[in-house]
């Protein structure tokens, strides 16, 4: 166990590595300089600038540096806003985006079995195809026209109540964040609840099951006690994956609904071409992916015995 | 039971053709067997019509209706397609002075009658406008909130009781309201409101212009001409929304087909190559694979799209494409590998291989053809989510240069005006969901028409 957690966490370290590395190449190979600007600069101040970001250093000895820095958890500072540290913006932003990323997994992961188990147990019935009818839209209609609906929605359910009952956009309290992360989990939601149909329906031909039955136990302790919890496992695999594509399919809500999150602001920060600021947050999102992947592989060893973590 | 008899000619020799031994079913390779199984999967043959739909729509709908999807119809701007296309015909704008009000009698109401060209406004003068007054204009009814709307201007003497209105009208509804102000130029509770129905006008000129009517039998003043048909609206530039949803399902369409064909492609050929190898490359191929997987998609497509950089008149599409075949091939590499090393178990590949075939032969003959199911669906699923990757970068303004349209970069467009001309966004939002659920529903039909092992438990 301990074993297995130490080497997946090297190998994360390694993926992280890889990840920095790639996004370095990636931003040297940009065309255009960080140091182009509206106003012409006269040569000796340019070469100032350079100096003082390090740019006239050779290619490899920027990425040392660069390592260097990130070894110690330093981003660097921010190329547009003067003296940013990126460490200040991530640590300004990301509990933000972090906040509505947790609260978009809870609501997929609660639907999604809610719902799942649901079709499964009024198999081609009303209810079945009503909600997978829904799934499949869930899945079809791309975020940025569900977060519009969902602002709409807001706008409307306002404008009957007469009060501001839900705010439409901002950030700042739990009324805030309520339908933001339900149109944020909608799509894994959707994904999540045909997860868990095929398994609880799979998991209702299964030998214990007909055990259970035989044994006369009845049928609702069959449901949460035997099928339920048997066929929540292989949703909780997809989890990591899913809170990877959540965090980062975060953009459009937060652009959307005018959050301020890491989201929007790495896609401001792509705009303006600020390259720490783009770094910083792509291998800071990397790294954290990586490691969300890992611990949700290393929980699902605590949730089913079966799985031996070698 | 009646006993049968035998009779003489019962004992005759059979024709030729009767002597042939009947099968039951006649035999059906893999192939005949899958599409068997798909035409009974009614959704699935629904959708793939769909798609064929689509395709046909893109590629011979330019044809059908070949209006240039960059030309700006400036009479009708952000129309939607139930707008009423009529337009009378009025004299070339002139001037107006105004009337000058001395009266307090009366009401709001109109100089002359309301069109595009210009609305015209009269007023009483009201007793607490010793300031002049704010002119408001709105969509929608003024109601408790006292949501005047867009302030047009002032108009700062309080005997000037008139305001015309030219800023962007549309053949639509209005609600005017003139706000009386103070000495200090605050506003006070004096207001009048009227609701103004503007029709569409043209001059002579503008309509011979765009060959509304012919050049000998010229329109005159208070004719009705009807404009130019677009089926599905304009866009805010006055762009016909049918020709630049048809251009813009080549781009959608374009890098939802070929990005999952490319990706796919290079991931069969590097999951093979890496499952028939084995040993220590396989396992330095795959770590690189998920060193791959674990780059974060959205974040390095942009980061990929800046790379590559759009040149001037460049539309950006393939930047895209490669972004996307860089990031994305991993996942079917595994799957690959993972079926050519099960594969490679199976008797019938030693058997192959004892009877003396090739490597090649083996590979070409036997291991591609029974992945081939397996990759069908990886390529059908990979489609929705390449149209969406397409359609977020487009709509986060990283996507497809613009004039190029793609349906992405319309639903950009559409959602800033989504509350007064809702068919901007609808129109290409609806196509991007149809073709994702097409696909998908496609995806399923042939996963459960191929693939055995990962069947629908339906």
């Amino acid at each position: 166990m301990w074993r297995y957690t130490f080497k997946r966490l090297i190998q994360g370290l390694v993926t992280v590595w890889f990840i920095a590395s790639a996004t370095f190449a990636a931003m040297h190979l940009v065309p255009g300089d960080p140091l182009a600007s509206d106003k012409a600069v006269s040569p000796e101040i340019r070469a100032n600038l350079e100096k003082r970001y390090g740019l006239n250093e050779p290619v490899w000895r920027q990425y040392t540096i660069y390592m260097g820095n990130l070894a110690r958890g330093d981003f660097g500072i921010s190329f547009t806003q003067k003296n940013r540290l990126v460490n200040d913006i991530i640590r300004e932003h990301f509990p933000v985006s972090a906040t509505l990323g947790l609260l978009a997994v809870i609501f997929a992961a609660l639907g999604g079995i809610l719902w799942g188990a649901l079709t499964a147990l009024y198999r081609n019935q009303l209810p079945d195809f009503i909600i997978m009818f829904l799934v499949i839209l869930g899945i079809s209609v791309p975020s940025f026209v569900v977060a519009a609906l969902g602002q709409l929605g807001l706008v409307s359910l306002n404008n009957l109540a007469g009060v501001n009952l839900l705010p439409v956009g901002g950030w700042g309290t739990i009324a805030h964040m309520l339908v933001p992360s339900m149109v944020l989990g909608l799509s894994t939601m959707a994904y999540l609840t045909r997860l868990m149909r095929s398994s609880m329906l799979e998991i209702v031909n299964s030998d214990f099951v007909r055990t259970a039955k035989a044994k006369g136990l009845p049928p609702p302790r069959i449901f949460t006690q035997h099928q339920l919890r048997n066929a929540v496992l292989p949703v909780i695999t997809v989890l990591g994956p899913a809170i990877a594509a959540i965090t980062t399919g975060g953009f459009v809500v937060e652009l959307v609904f005018a959050i301020p999150g890491l989201g929007r602001y790495f896609v401001e920060a792509v705009q303006q071409l600020d390259y720490t600021v783009i770094m910083g947050t792509t291998v800071f999102y990397g790294a954290f992916l990586v490691f969300m992947v890992i611990a949700v592989d290393i929980v699902y060893g605590f949730v089913d015995p079966r799985v031996r973590l070698e | 039971m009646p006993q049968s008899t035998p009779a003489p000619e019962m004992f005759e020799p059979l024709q030729v053709s009767e002597r042939k031994q009947s099968t039951a079913r006649p035999s059906l390779s893999y192939w005949q067997d899958a599409w068997r199984r798909l035409k009974d999967n009614r959704r699935a043959l629904l959708s793939l019509y769909l798609v064929m739909g689509l395709v046909l729509f893109t590629l011979f709908g330019p044809f059908l209706w070949s209006v240039d999807p960059s030309a700006q119809d400036l009479d009708q701007v952000s129309q939607p397609p139930w707008a009423d296309r009529h337009a009378v015909v009025v004299e070339p704008y002139r001037l107006w002075e105004g009337e000058t009000n001395t009266s307090s009698e009366g009401s709001l109401r109109l100089a002359m009658a309301a069109n595009t060209q210009s609305v015209r406004l009269v007023w009483p003068t009201m007793p607490k406008a010793t300031g002049g007054y704010r002119i408001y204009r709105n969509l929608f009814p003024i109601g408790p909130q006292r949501a005047y709307g867009l302030p047009l201007g002032e108009q700062r003497q309080p005997l000037k009781t008139y305001f015309e209105d030219r800023l962007d009208l549309k053949a639509t509804r209005y609600f005017y309201t003139v706000v009386a102000l103070n000495q200090s130029g605050l506003e006070t509770n004096e207001v009048r409101t009227l609701e103004v129905q503007v029709i569409n006008a043209i001059t002579i000129a503008d309509a011979l212009k765009r060959g509304l009517a012919p050049d000998e039998a010229p329109p005159q003043v208070g004719d009705t001409l009807t404009l130019a048909l677009h089926p599905l609206g304009t866009d805010y530039l006055g762009r016909d929304m049918l020709a630049r949803l048809m251009h813009g399902a080549r781009v959608s369409l374009f890098i939802g087909i070929f990005a999952p064909l490319l990706y796919v492609l290079l991931g069969v050929i590097y999951g093979a190559a890496a499952g028939f190898i084995g040993g220590r490359i396989d396992a330095v191929m795959m770590r690189f694979a998920d060193f791959v997987v674990a780059l974060p998609f959205l974040l390095f497509m942009i980061l990929f799209k800046i790379m590559f950089g759009i040149g001037p008149g460049e539309s950006g599409i393939l930047p895209m494409l490669i972004a996307m075949v860089m990031l994305s091939w991993p996942a079917t590499s595994r799957l690959v590998r993972g079926q050519i090393l099960q594969i490679r178990e199976e008797s019938y590949i030693n058997a192959s291989r004892l009877l003396g075939s090739s490597t090649g032969y083996l590979i070409w003959r036997h291991m591609i053809p029974n992945t081939m199911g397996v990759i069908l669906v990886t390529i059908t699923f990979a489609v929705p989510s390449a149209i969406f990757t397409e359609a977020f970068l487009s709509f986060i303004g990283m996507g497809v240069a613009p004039p190029t349209p793609s349906w992405g970069s319309m639903c950009n467009e559409g959602i800033k005006t989504m509350l007064t001309t809702p068919h901007e966004l609808i129109f290409p939002a609806l196509f991007i969901s149809l073709t994702v659920l097409a696909f998908n529903l496609l995806g399923d039909g042939l996963r459960d028409a191929l693939d055995a092992r990962m069947r629908n438990t339906d």
